[in-house]
């Protein structure tokens, strides 16, 4: 009979000690959004608008492009993470990045703005009963099971989830938080609706991935919505294809008052 | 890959081919609708003959009262009915008329696939218990549990109906799709080019295989030639993908058994093979490198990923030789869930769980695309069925891989890693890839433009999905999680 704890044993610590310290988050080499830097971006160009699958990138109209915020909306809310807008962009005006925290509050901090709002000040100690035990209720509404398999790599020993207090539960009536993948279906509509109404107040809902975010790839369409706009109030907007496992961590924080917001106006912070 | 001829079928003719194919030892493989022109509905059949590369493709007209096969190959059952929900059409004979991928109480104005549908609707659906057979009968003893769709931990929504006495299951239904994007359709417009960050996201945790199969498809449509050094590395990123997904299967099987420190092992060993994957390509997926006609960018696997994989391989040996001795694991695995080897074929089991009831198929080996053909594919195959088979099946698969990335890193040859690939008007292609979970199809039609028109996706779990019920039917409850996890199912695949 083999002896499992002791091969467990004799691997010693292998969680990360990221977020709790400085240290290794695991997320080395990772693409994540793009940045956008329009001082770089040159006239007559919108081979970035042209590729992108979601319509992250659309163009400016005439008159309302500037010298500061540049000739390009960028909606990161709605980016796949696909990397097309890197390759083809000939200038660097939007170039590969490892940003992954991107966890916001309000929809309009995913969207890009030359001079970023700053944090609201009342933003503390909101949720303090539940700062060191979160509830989570999935609901998968049809995501492409890359979101689940990110959710499910948090309770892996790297990531460890449960030492920060936060557990996934099987009832919505024990969930403070409605966690939602997938562009939200035809079919998946009223189990997600039926999902919500069950849970006890105070309640919160966070959209994790761009699929919930806006409906991502899957979007539109005979069968498919634009994630929860328009059918749950959202608390916590984390876009990402998947979003992977630290910066899912880093939003629950975000929410649970523990760490702050890095995105503003669509650019990290420190 | 190949753009084979597809041979025209008329009337008494299809059923004479299903049942000659059957006689000869091939096998069916799917049967998806199309429209080559706005009033004009085609069908087309996919066939294996046997002993031969190239898959056989039988068109058929649809404006013709069309035969149900589903009698002679029961594996069609659920084609039909996808094709009946989402064309119109309906089959003669059917034996099981039911809705599968539009639930009751969906109700679209016309086929979603029609060419009139109106694009951006969706569907109105009032829900509405699914119509359940009359299992219990007069025996009041019998319950219905229904369970989903929304589940317990963090899984893919599906609801499952289960009809019990006490610890024993009668009978146990499925209800799928309620996934269903829709997202063959999301394909119909796009540049052939613009497909591919569409095929990665079908199924996360098959990205590459769906990509490589798209990729495939239209490169055949094409007549397009991928150069060595990206078929090799396209081999090297469809083992890679193999890897973590298996070693999510063995952590995953270890939580249904209960294993504690199993399951945290083998999650923890996915985490490093993720970790790899993002050194590797930027992404923990495999995602944004497969391209029409070879890859995005070069990648650089030398010198690093051999050692790392080598590491890797070391303790995924030790943590393997302590589930194989693990009693209390075994015990659950052992006789749980046995998928006899008729079943298997007549019902269309696919991968590892087809391997795992002494079917010896492998699309790497049998149909080779990429650098297979040059390279030595093993395929591990166990005769007895159960859950330990299909666990045996994929740990044997997760060496071989591991085996398979070595010898492709020792014969990486340098040059180019694309070519252009233009897509012909009204080309079409068929492409396909043996993804973590088995057989993966894509059919791809393109317009006078060289633009989508229609993309059909066959995935793995659809098949499996369909010989899964099989197992449960008169198992009893305890087994049933464990017996699920054994055939290692996705659900976002089926659905699409």
């Amino acid at each position: 009979m083999p002896l499992w704890t002791l091969l467990g044993l004799q691997q010693g610590k292998q969680t990360a000690p990221w977020p709790l310290t400085e240290g290794n988050d695991g997320q080395r080499d990772f693409l994540g959004m793009p940045r956008y830097q329009p001082a770089q971006c040159t006239d007559e160009c919108q081979a970035c608008a042209d590729v992108c699958p979601t319509r992250a990138i659309t163009m400016r109209g005439a008159g309302e492009a500037d010298r500061k915020s540049g000739r390009l909306d960028v909606d990161y809310g709605r980016c796949i993470v696909c990397q097309l807008c890197t390759e083809a962009c000939p200038t660097g005006a939007l170039a590969p990045s490892g940003d992954w925290a991107f966890g916001a509050e309000r929809r309009e901090d995913l969207i890009w703005k030359a001079e970023p709002a700053a944090a609201p000040a009342e933003a503390q100690n909101r949720r303090r009963a539940f700062r060191r035990s979160l509830h989570i209720r999935h609901v998968d509404a049809g995501s492409c099971n890359g979101c689940e398999s990110e959710l499910q790599a948090l309770n892996n020993p790297f990531y460890n989830l449960h030492r920060l207090g936060v557990f996934f539960t099987a009832s919505p009536r024990f969930a403070d938080l409605l966690l939602v993948t997938g562009p939200v279906t035809t079919a998946m509509l009223p189990p997600l609706r039926a999902t919500y109404d069950a849970m006890p107040e105070p309640r919160w809902v966070m959209a994790v991935g761009t699929c919930a975010v806006s409906g991502g790839v899957a979007e539109g369409g005979y069968a498919c919505g634009h994630g929860l706009e328009g059918v749950l109030p959202v608390d916590v907007y984390l876009p990402g294809c998947p979003p992977n496992p630290a910066a899912i961590m880093h939003a629950l924080l975000m929410f649970l008052d523990r760490t702050p917001q890095r995105v503003r106006g669509g650019q990290l912070g420190k | 890959m190949n753009a084979p001829q597809a041979i025209a079928l008329q009337g008494e003719q299809l059923r004479a081919a299903a049942t000659r194919l059957r006689a000869t030892d091939g096998r069916m493989q799917m049967v998806y609708a199309w429209y080559p022109e706005k009033d004009r509905m085609e069908l087309r059949y996919v066939a294996t003959e046997a002993k031969q590369q190239e898959f056989a493709v039988w068109r058929y007209a649809a404006s013709d009262a069309v035969p149900s096969l589903s009698d002679v190959w029961p594996l069609m059952g659920w084609y039909e009915r996808e094709i009946t929900d989402l064309f119109g059409l309906e089959f003669q004979g059917h034996p099981q008329p039911l809705r599968l991928v539009l639930h009751d109480g969906a109700d679209p104005v016309m086929p979603p696939f029609d060419p009139r549908y109106p694009r951006e609707t969706m569907i109105h659906a009032e829900p509405r218990r699914q119509s359940v057979p009359e299992v219990a009968g007069a025996d009041a003893d019998v319950q219905l549990l229904p369970f989903g769709p929304v589940r317990a931990d963090v899984l893919e929504s599906a609801e499952f109906l289960f009809f019990y006495i006490g610890e024993a299951i009668l009978h146990y239904q499925p209800r799928l799709f309620f996934k269903h994007r829709g997202m063959e359709r999301k394909f119909e417009g796009l540049t052939a080019a613009a497909g591919v960050v569409f095929a990665e996201r079908i199924s996360g945790v098959g990205s590459v295989a769906h990509a490589l199969a798209y990729c495939q498809a239209v490169e055949a449509a094409a007549h397009c030639v991928v150069p060595a050094r990206a078929r090799f590395l396209r081999v090297l990123l469809a083992e890679m993908e193999r890897l973590y997904n298996h070693l999510h299967y063995l952590g995953h099987l270890c939580h249904t058994t209960t294993l504690k420190v199993g399951e945290a092992q083998g999650k923890l060993l996915e985490e490093r093979a993720k970790q790899l994957n993002t050194r590797l390509t930027g992404s923990r997926f495999l995602r944004s490198i497969l391209t029409l006609g070879g890859l995005r960018r070069d990648l650089s696997p030398k010198g690093w990923l051999g050692a790392e994989l080598e590491a890797l391989r070391e303790d995924y040996a030790v943590y393997a030789r302590h589930l194989e001795n693990t009693d209390s694991h075994l015990d659950r695995l052992l006789t749980t869930g046995i998928l006899e080897q008729r079943v298997a074929f007549d019902q269309g089991a696919t991968g590892p769980v087809q391997r795992a009831s002494g079917f010896d198929r492998d699309l790497r080996r049998d149909h080779p695309y990429a650098a297979y053909a040059e390279l030595p594919v093993v395929v591990p195959v166990r005769k007895t069925g159960d859950a330990h088979a299909r666990s045996q099946v994929r740990m044997a698969e997760i060496e071989a891989s591991i085996a398979l990335i070595q010898r492709v890193l020792l014969l990486l040859p340098e040059g180019p890693i694309a070519t252009p690939c233009e897509v012909p008007a009204k080309a079409e292609g068929l492409g396909w890839t043996e993804s973590p979970r088995g057989t993966l199809f894509y059919a791809v039609h393109c317009d006078d433009r060289g633009n989508l028109a229609r993309v059909k996706i066959k995935s793995p779990s659809f098949s499996n999905w369909r010989v899964f019920p099989f197992t449960v039917h008169g198992s009893n409850m305890m087994d049933y999680a464990i017996n699920e996890a054994s055939f290692g199912l996705t659900i976002a695949g089926c659905d699409r």
